[in-house]
C-alpha cells in the first residue's frame, strides 16, 4: 500500500500541476495567437495523457487496496470518509471525460470549447485532490463520530470531511504539487536549452513552467508554517518525532540533521539553533514545546525516519526558494526569460526536488503518525487484513510499478525528443521573447 | 429504503460499466484477435473507437468500488479479505491493459514496438473481464461465510468453484460480443472492415447461449440461492425478454441492421446484469452480508445519495457532450 501510494502520488502530483500547464499554453496561445504555444500546449497534452493514465489505473488500484489491506480501516471507516472519496469520484470522473475531450478534440470543437475543456480539467484535477487529501487529514484529525465501546456512533461525515487537519493539508498538498510540476517540467525545458540556447519553444515552455514554480514556491513556505502550527496543536507528538524534540521544554531549540537516540532521549550530533523550535510552532522564542518524553513510549513514531525525512523536506524546500529568488531577481534586472547558464544548470538540479519533498513529507505525515492509522482511534497493526503470504501481491505490484515508471520516462523522454517545430527564433521574436 | 436506493445506483454503475467499459475490454480481445489482411485497419478502428472514452469508461468501475464501500462497508471489507486473490489478479490486468493501451499510442510507431504493446494490452483485456466475471459469481455461491463481520471461509472459497469460473468466461465472451456489436456501428464507411465484425459478433454471439445455459445449470449446485432467485415467478418474464433481445440482436446482425443491433445487444447486457442482481437481492454476499446488515448509518447513505444527485448534474451533460463529439460525423 505505502509503495502504492508513493507511485501514485507523483502521478498524482503532476496530474494536478501539468493539465494547468498545459490550459495556461493554450490561454497563451488564444491571447497571442503564437503557434509555439500551440506546439507547447500539444506537446504537454501528449505528457499529460500518459501520466493521467497512469495516475488513472494507479488510482484504481488504490481504491481497492483500502479494502485489500486495511479491511477493518474501511470497514469502520468507510461510512465516514467514503464521501469524499465519491466527491473525488466524481471529479476524477469529470477530469476523464474532459481529457478525453482535450485529447481527441483539438479539430472537433471550437478553440475557444477546447480550452475550456482544458481548464476544466485543471480544475477538477485540484478537486480530487482536495478531496483525497481531506481523507488523509481526517486520519490525523479524526473528528465526526463518537467512539462508543470500541465503534463508530453519530457519525457526521461532513464534520469530518472538515476536520482541523484539512485546511492545512489540503493547501500545502495543492501547492507542493504545483511546485513539484513547475520546477519538474522547467528543468526538462533548462536542460535542452543548455544545448541549444535560442530554442524558441523550449525558451516559451520554461517561462510558464518557471512562473508556476516562482509564484508558488514562496506560498508553500507560508503554508508549511500553518502546517507547523497546526501539527503542534493537533498531533504534538509528530511535531516533537519530526524535530527529533524528546523533552519537554521552554524555548526549544530548533534541531537540523543529527542523529536521534530513543533510549537516551536526546539528539546527537544536530546542529541547534537555540530557541527555533519555539518560534516555529508558536511564533514565541519562550514557550513551551511539548517533547516526545510526555507520550507513552509505545506510541511513538519512529523518529529516525521521521526526523530525518522531515529534514530532507524542509531543506528541498528551502533549495528550491533559493532557486526561485535568484530566477526572480534575474528577471527582475532584465526584464527578460533568465537564462544565465549556472542558473539553467541549478534548474535542472532542482527538478527532482519537489518530488523529494513531497515523498518525505509524506513518509512524515504517515510515519509521523504512527502507530496509528486513525489517530489515537485505531492502531495500524488492527487493521490490516488477515491474509497471509501479502509478500506475493506486495513484490507483483512493486515489479510493475517499477516497471511501469521506466517505461513513463523512456516514453516523456520520446516526446521531447521529438521537438520538431522551429529550431531557431525568427528576428521578430528574439525581440519580444 | 435508503440502501436500496444506494444499491441500485450500484447496479446502475455496475450496468453503465459493463456496457461502456466491458465493451472496451472486448475491443482489447478483438485487438489480439485481429488476423487476415485487415488485421492492422481493425486494430486502428479499435483505437480510434476506444481512445477517447476508455478513461471515462473505466471510472464506472471506481464509481462501485466507493460506492460499495461508503454504502456498505462490511460487505466491501468482507469481499475484500475473501476474494483478494481474484480482485489482485484483475487489478493487475486493470494496470496492464490501461498503461499498454496509452504506451501503444505514444511510443515508436516501429511494428514490433507496437505489436508487443498490442499483446499486453489484448491479453489483459482477457484476463480482466474473467476475474470480474468470476469475482461477481463467487459472490453469489454461498460459499462465502461471514459471522460477525468476520470471514470465515479463507481466501479460496467460492471463487474456484465450476459456477463462478462459467461466469468468468460468460462476461469474457459477453464483452467480446458487444464489442463486436459496437464496431460494426463504428465502422460505417468501410464494408469490408464491417463484415469483419458482423462475422465476429454472429460467432460469439452464438457463443454466449451455450455459455449462458452452463452458467444457468451449474448454478443449481454451485450457487443454489441465485438458482432460486432465476426460478422465481418474475424471472421467466426477464429471461424471456433476455433471450429475445439476444436473437433480435444476432438477427439484426444476420440483416445488418446494426443500429437495431446495437440497440438490442445493450439491452440485452442490461437485463442480464439486472435480473442477475434481482436474483441475488438482498444479499451482498449470500447468504451472510445483506444490503440491510452490510448498509452504514442513515446519514452516510442519505449524504452519499445527495452527492450522487449532485455528480450526475455534472457527469450526465459532460457524459453526453463526450459521446456526441466523439461519435457524430465520422462514426455513426
Amino acid at each position: 500500500m505505502a509503495m502504492s501510494l508513493a507511485f501514485h502520488i507523483v502521478f498524482a502530483a503532476l496530474g494536478i500541476g501539468m493539465p494547468l500547464l498545459m490550459a495556461l499554453a493554450e490561454g497563451m496561445y488564444l491571447r497571442t495567437g503564437r503557434p509555439v504555444y500551440l506546439e507547447l500546449a500539444k506537446r504537454w497534452a501528449k505528457g499529460t495523457a500518459i501520466l493521467f493514465a497512469v495516475g488513472a489505473v494507479s488510482g484504481t488500484v488504490l481504491s481497492f487496496e483500502l479494502g485489500l489491506l486495511w479491511p477493518e480501516f474501511m470497514a469502520q471507516a468507510g461510512a465516514i470518509i467514503g464521501i469524499p472519496f465519491s466527491l473525488e469520484g466524481f471529479a476524477f470522473f469529470t477530469e476523464a471525460i474532459f481529457l478525453g475531450v482535450y485529447l481527441y478534440g483539438w479539430d472537433r470543437i471550437s478553440p475557444r470549447a477546447h480550452w475550456v475543456s482544458g481548464v476544466v480539467v485543471a480544475v477538477s484535477g485540484v478537486a480530487s485532490g482536495i478531496f483525497v487529501v481531506m481523507t488523509n487529514a481526517w486520519m490525523n484529525a479524526p473528528t465526526g463520530f463518537k467512539l462508543v465501546a470500541g465503534k463508530f456512533s453519530d457519525i457526521d461525515p461532513v464534520a469530518a470531511m472538515l476536520n482541523p487537519a484539512s485546511f492545512h493539508e489540503v493547501l500545502h498538498m495543492t501547492l507542493a504539487a504545483l511546485v513539484a510540476t513547475g520546477f519538474m517540467v522547467a528543468a526538462v525545458h533548462a536542460f535542452y536549452l543548455l544545448s541549444d540556447r535560442d530554442n524558441v519553444f523550449h525558451r516559451s515552455a520554461l517561462g510558464i513552467a518557471l512562473a508556476l514554480a516562482c509564484i508558488s514556491i514562496p506560498l508553500q513556505l507560508i503554508s508549511g508554517d500553518l502546517s507547523a502550527q497546526a501539527t503542534s496543536r493537533l498531533q504534538p507528538a509528530k511535531l516533537a518525532a519530526m524535530e527529533a524534540h524528546y523533552r519537554t521544554e521552554t524555548e526549544a531549540p530548533l534541531l537540523i540533521g543529527g542523529l536521534p537516540n530513543d533510549a537516551a532521549k536526546k539528539t546527537e550530533y544536530a546542529l541547534s539553533i537555540p530557541g527555533g523550535l519555539s518560534f516555529l510552532a508558536h511564533h514565541d522564542f519562550d514557550a513551551k514545546v511539548t517533547g516526545l518524553e510526555e507520550f507513552p513510549r509505545d506510541q511513538w513514531p519512529d523518529v529516525r525516519i521521521v526526523h530525518a525525512s522531515f529534514d530532507i523536506m524542509v531543506g528541498a524546500g528551502m533549495a528550491m526558494f533559493a532557486v526561485a529568488v535568484w530566477a526572480g531577481c534575474l528577471w527582475w534586472r532584465h526584464r527578460r526569460l533568465p537564462d544565465h547558464k549556472w542558473l539553467l544548470r541549478a534548474l535542472v538540479t532542482a527538478g527532482p526536488l519537489g518530488f523529494v519533498a513531497i515523498e518525505t513529507g509524506w513518509m512524515v505525515t504517515e510515519i509521523g503518525r504512527q502507530p496509528w492509522i486513525i489517530y489515537g482511534v485505531m492502531r495500524t497493526v488492527d487493521a490490516v487484513t488477515p491474509m497471509r503470504g501479502l509478500i506475493v501481491p506486495f513484490s507483483v505490484f512493486t515489479v510493475l510499478y517499477i516497471f511501469l515508471a521506466i517505461i513513463v520516462v523512456f516514453l516523456l523522454r520520446r516526446q521531447f525528443i521529438e521537438t520538431t517545430l522551429p529550431k531557431r527564433k525568427n528576428p521578430e521574436e528574439v525581440a519580444d521573447a | 429504503m435508503l440502501e436500496l436506493v444506494v444499491g441500485i445506483f450500484i447496479v446502475l454503475s455496475l450496468v453503465l460499466y459493463a456496457l461502456m467499459g466491458g465493451a472496451d475490454f472486448g475491443g482489447g480481445m478483438w485487438d489480439l484477435l485481429a488476423y487476415g489482411q485487415r488485421a492492422g485497419k481493425q486494430r486502428k478502428i479499435i483505437a480510434d473507437a476506444i481512445g477517447p472514452i476508455w478513461e471515462a469508461n473505466h471510472v464506472w468501475v471506481i464509481l462501485v468500488i466507493v460506492l460499495l464501500f461508503t454504502g456498505f462497508p462490511r460487505a466491501f471489507a468482507a469481499m475484500m479479505i475473501s476474494l483478494h486473490i481474484p480482485i489482485a489478479i484483475m487489478l493487475v490486468g486493470i494496470v496492464l491493459r490501461g498503461s499498454a493501451f496509452v504506451f501503444r499510442k505514444y511510443d515508436s510507431k516501429d511494428d514490433a514496438v507496437q505489436r508487443r504493446w498490442s499483446t499486453v494490452f489484448g491479453v489483459a483485456s482477457f484476463f480482466t473481464p474473467f476475474f470480474q466475471g468470476v469475482t461477481l459469481g463467487a459472490l453469489t455461491t454461498g460459499r462465502i461465510r461471514v459471522i460477525d463481520g468476520v470471514v470465515k471461509t479463507g481466501f479460496f472459497a467460492g471463487w474456484l468453484t465450476p459456477f463462478a469460473l462459467a461466469c468468468g468466461v460468460f462476461a469474457l465472451v459477453l464483452f467480446a460480443f458487444l464489442a463486436a456489436v459496437y464496431l460494426t456501428n463504428d465502422t460505417k464507411g468501410e464494408p469490408s472492415l464491417r463484415e469483419d465484425f458482423r462475422k465476429r459478433a454472429i460467432v460469439s454471439g452464438l457463443i454466449l447461449g451455450p455459455v449462458a445455459l452452463v452458467v444457468f445449470l451449474a448454478s443449481k449446485d454451485g450457487a443454489p440461492e441465485m438458482y432460486r432467485g432465476l426460478t422465481q415467478w418474475w424471472s421467466p418474464v426477464l429471461l424471456v425478454w433476455t433471450s429475445v433481445c439476444a436473437v433480435v440482436a444476432l438477427m439484426a446482425l444476420y440483416l445488418r441492421r446494426y443500429a437495431l443491433s446495437r440497440i438490442a445487444a445493450v439491452a440485452q447486457v442490461s437485463l442480464i446484469l439486472i435480473g442477475w442482481s434481482a436474483a441475488q437481492y438482498p444479499n451482498l454476499i449470500t447468504p451472510d452480508v445483506t444490503i440491510t446488515n452490510a448498509a452504514a448509518p442513515a446519514i452516510t447513505l442519505r449524504l452519499l445519495i445527495m452527492a450522487l444527485g449532485l455528480g450526475a448534474i455534472v457527469l450526465l451533460p459532460s457524459l453526453i457532450y463526450l459521446f456526441t463529439i466523439f461519435k457524430r460525423d465520422k462514426r455513426g
